[in-house]
């Protein structure tokens, strides 16, 4: 940590929310209040021990925290450079990330004296840890899935169904993410006494971004002793690396790294098809502009006309129009680097890991692994990367297998 | 004095109450759309809000959603919208005429060369469902300075101790909004309104308009009888998305219209 916090990256966001010009409360005035209410409480929260030590042991003994750091030594060799590590979050319970961030907003929703808890979902994965949650709680758990999604995930819809949560199709839009936020938020608004909107990502309007990044850093925290423990005390990864859907799972690893200059910071976008002016990609910050959505300003993938474009990706949990807006913020202060992935990268990427480390990746982390392919060659032996390993990719055996060209019978 | 402020004088004076009336530019086409627009004042509408079709209208329900991508995928776009203003404008200089949108697609084409479009092709005042006050510095200043309306939405989860906030820049009238949720949601009563309303009116001159969910002309009379004045949005919204000919659209706005004329 720099003693002088002006050049500290850690100090964000500010009053109003904002992380440079990015971030923000863009929402209409009846939700104005209700989120004030949340940022108070929050601030609350994040101050008070016992609301902690709730956190701490939930994540120990119903998670299955901390998740191990390891050192992917097959994977090292047959790249030949870089020293890899992979932080299993795909071994908390519910198989991703996703939970470490639910259960915070759960556990500060019970304590403003909430019963209804809504949330959206691309892939499901954030769905899942909504619902398994809410049913640890006794709580109603509705979840907004768009509806192209809903028959693209299947098995994570009967999930949530079997937890109890009540899985609502989006049909408005075109059916996906960015659709399904809007209806949660349209929720919201209608349902504004008893009703707790538990995002997913680290975006929406402030204090969304800042709160769902600290619930996340558990992440890097455990990376920072446990490569200590494994490397020799004050040990620090050279590079970090993350896929970015809105972002979560890679502020997560990212923020406890963000003031030592040694660590290379890259997050890596889904890039579709390939990130050209055919726009079938999902890379926000690599192929968007700035712009106003879902109560925040960052980079979008807009036409011209300020409206916003479907994005394409493999991975349903990347397949979102925005970024969360540290991470633009992070972007245009260059402290991070963001690159994008194609999808057939991540499916060779997918199928390597399974070979070589005997680990199924859930298709948004093998983007993150496609890129650690890429540069880990390149680099000296002692250069250690960390790349988060954010979920299991049980859920995409059938995309796998499709795109494969095997017909698995569901 | 903008034309709202003109028109607010005006009914004050013969004792009216205000019709406000919302269109979707664009739906489901520009001719159709600028036809209804056209006849709106004759049908007794006092202000016409027009709305500036967004992908991603997180406010609005499905009335006002479909009102939206009908008209994206007629191809509408904001210079189409501007010019469907000009085009109204060039036969009725004394309607107002308020956009209502979300923020982004104006920051796309930039505050500053958005707010002189939008005054030279003759818009008298905006709605930005996404700004709340704490995001004034955004458009809210920049458009009153350049004298521009910015009508603000209350809603019933604006308490005692921030009206003020949602009151002070606020110009032109206040929009209250009923009950939470979004656009087309179920009417309010009347009973429940008008506590509501003399609230905000004890802290502001401004007159205290109210929408969402209102149907019926009598709905109208009832609501536009215990505020300053009423809007219809989703109601009309639906004629035209249910292919009615313009005319009957007129009549149906007319019939409402003469609703809150009578309070
Ligand atoms: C395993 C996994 N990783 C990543 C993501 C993308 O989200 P974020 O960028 O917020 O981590 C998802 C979203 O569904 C996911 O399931």
């Amino acid at each position: 940590m720099p003693e002088d916090l002006i050049n500290s990256y850690m100090t964000g966001p500010d009053e109003q929310g904002r992380f440079g010009m990015f971030g923000g409360r863009f929402v209409s005035e009846t939700l104005m209040p209700l989120i004030l209410d949340l940022e108070e409480r929050y601030e609350f929260a994040k101050t008070d021990p016992t609301f902690w030590a709730e956190m701490d042991w939930l994540w120990k003994h119903y998670v299955g925290r901390p998740s191990p750091l390891y050192y992917a030594e097959r994977l090292t060799q047959h790249l030949g450079g870089a020293k890899i590590y992979m932080k299993r979050d795909e071994l908390n319970h519910t198989g991703a990330h996703k939970i470490n961030n639910v259960l915070g907003q759960i556990i500060l929703a019970r304590r403003m004296g909430k019963t209804r808890i809504i949330a959206e979902t691309g892939a499901g994965q954030h769905g899942v840890a909504t619902a398994t949650v809410c049913a640890k709680f006794g709580l109603q758990c509705v979840v907004y899935m768009g509806a192209h999604d809903v028959e693209r995930q299947a098995p994570n819809v009967f999930r949530m169904k079997l937890l109890g949560a009540e899985v609502i199709p989006v049909t408005s839009g075109r059916g996906t993410l960015k659709d399904a936020m809007n209806d949660a938020l349209r929720d919201w608004v209608t349902n504004v006494r008893d009703t707790f909107y538990c995002i997913g990502t680290v975006a929406g309007p402030h204090p969304y971004p800042a709160m769902v990044r600290d619930f996340q850093s558990i992440i890097g925290k455990e990376v920072r002793w446990q490569l200590a423990e494994q490397e020799g005390e004050g040990r620090l990864p050279d590079t970090v690396i993350a896929a970015i859907g809105g972002g979560s799972n890679a502020m997560g690893l990212f923020y406890p790294f963000l003031d030592d200059p040694s660590v290379g910071i890259i997050g890596v976008e889904a890039g579709g098809k390939g990130v050209d002016d055919r726009m079938q990609h999902c890379a926000s910050l690599t192929g968007g502009r700035p712009g106003v959505l879902h109560g925040n300003r960052t980079y979008l993938l807009q036409d011209l006309d300020g409206q916003i474009l479907e994005g394409f990706s493999i991975s349903a949990g990347l397949d979102y129009p925005g970024i969360g807006p540290e991470h633009a913020w992070l972007h245009d202060t260059k402290r991070a680097q963001y690159v994008s992935i194609t999808d057939a990268e991540a499916l060779e990427a997918f199928q390597l890991c399974c070979k070589l480390e005997g680990i199924i990746p859930a298709l948004e982390p093998a983007h993150a692994l496609a890129h650690v392919m890429k540069i880990a060659p390149g680099l000296p032996a002692d250069h250690i990367i960390v790349m988060n390993m954010c979920g299991r990719g049980d859920k995409d055996i059938f995309t796998v297998a499709k795109h494969l060209g095997q017909d698995m019978k569901v | 004095m903008t034309r709202i402020d003109d028109t607010f004088a005006r009914l004050r004076q013969s004792g009216k109450k205000a019709f406000v009336s919302y269109i979707m530019a664009g739906d489901p086409d520009v001719p159709t759309a600028l036809a209804v627009m056209r006849g709106l004042p004759g049908a007794g509408v006092d202000i016409i809000e027009l709305g500036l079709p967004f992908t991603d209208p997180m406010a609005d329900g499905s009335t006002i959603q479909l009102a939206g991508q009908r008209a994206l995928e007629g191809g509408m776009t904001v210079d189409a919208t501007l010019q469907m203003v000009r085009d109204f404008r060039a036969g009725d200089q004394v309607t107002p005429i308020v956009l209502m949108g979300y923020y982004n697609p104006i920051y796309a084409r930039g505050v500053d060369l958005f707010l002189n479009q939008a005054i030279a092709a003759g818009i008298d005042g905006l709605i930005v469902v996404d700004l709340p006050p704490e995001e004034d510095a955004e458009l809210c200043i920049p458009a009153q300075a350049a004298g521009l309306n910015f009508i603000r939405l209350a809603t019933p989860t604006t308490d005692a101790k921030r009206l003020p906030t949602v009151l002070r820049n606020t110009s032109g009238f206040v929009y209250y909004v009923s009950v939470t949720g979004t656009t087309g949601a179920a009417a309010a009563q009347a009973g429940d309104v008008a506590p509501e309303v003399a609230r905000i009116k004890a802290s502001t001159d401004l007159p205290v308009i109210v929408g969402f969910g209102i149907n019926t002309p009598d709905q109208a009379r009832g609501i536009a009888s215990v505020a300053d004045g009423c809007v219809v949005g989703s109601a009309i919204v639906k004629e035209i998305g249910a292919g009615k000919p313009v005319a009957e659209v007129l009549a149906f706005v007319a019939s409402l219209a003469a609703g809150a004329h009578s309070a």
